[in-house]
């Protein structure tokens, strides 16, 4: 239950955060989605999300912050594997599950339902 | 260019209306919390299902369960629903991993009578492009900081 609770408490923080940056700042949610990715790779580069992970689940690991993470994180691995050219390769190889599912099922769902209205 | 029928004007006029400040801020702070947290709270729900099943660890269980949830955004959205989400729950909606799927769907679907190719296959990435950019550029120069200067 615990696990519930955390990734609620900790996936609705960071979303509130966002939410403030979208009333206060002249940014459109596009913009902040860039940022907050683009948070979430230094934030991982820094050895901060992994621990966050490790305490909320799926709190922090939902969150688009999470993707910059996965990069980095993917990066990390390959390097330690292959060598420097794990800087070009892991960072897609790491996300390639959620790229590859984006991707087909946004071609999916794009041709299969009409817009209402 | 053809001209908008009335039921385009309507949709224009509402997008209008529901892009002017209209809600206290401390309401839509509590919103993007609820609604950003109830979908962590699913994605947790897909990640414990996903780890009992296949005997998972929690590290091994994070990639499926965040394609689960990127195809459950895509499919709310192309039903319909994940707009009207989006709508009171503001950032809370659109910052989980969903939201990025409602990113790729949303302007796929809007611009299906373009064609596949410079309609649905070119839209998809309006959002999801500027994300998987910076992504990828920030991720480099970490990753290539932390190998060569940091640890």
């Amino acid at each position: 239950m615990m696990d519930f609770a955390l990734a609620f408490v900790v996936g609705g923080l960071m979303c509130m955060l966002a939410q403030l940056a979208l009333d206060l700042t002249e940014m459109n949610p596009a913009m902040l989605m860039v940022v907050f990715v683009s948070l979430g790779a230094v934030a991982s580069g820094l050895g901060l999300y992994a621990p966050l992970v490790e305490i909320a689940g799926a709190g922090a690991s939902i969150p688009l912050p999470a993707f910059g993470h996965a990069l980095v994180e993917g990066i990390g691995q390959d390097v330690d594997q292959y060598g420097p050219l794990g800087i070009l390769s892991g960072g897609l190889r790491a996300t390639a599950v959620g790229l590859t599912v984006a991707i087909l099922s946004g071609y999916l769902m794009a041709i299969v339902f009409t817009p209402k209205g | 260019m053809p001209k908008a029928t009335g039921r385009e004007t309507a949709a224009y006029q509402r997008m209008i209306v529901a892009s002017k400040p209209k809600r206290p801020l401390a309401e839509n702070l509590v919103w993007a919390f609820v609604v950003g947290g109830a979908i962590c709270l699913v994605g947790q729900g897909v990640k414990n299902i996903i780890m009992k099943a296949e005997g998972l660890t929690p590290t091994e269980a994070g990639p499926p369960t965040v394609g689960v949830m990127i195809f459950l955004g895509a499919l709310f959205t192309g039903l319909g629903v994940y707009d009207r989400l989006a709508r009171f729950g503001g950032m809370g909606a659109n910052l989980p991993i969903t939201g990025f799927a409602n990113a790729i769907v949303a302007p796929a679907m809007e611009y299906q009578r373009e064609g596949l190719v410079l309609g649905v296959s070119a839209r998809m990435f309006t959002v999801a492009g500027p994300v998987i950019v910076h992504a990828v550029v920030v991720a480099v120069i970490v990753g290539t900081l932390s190998h060569f200067v940091g640890k």
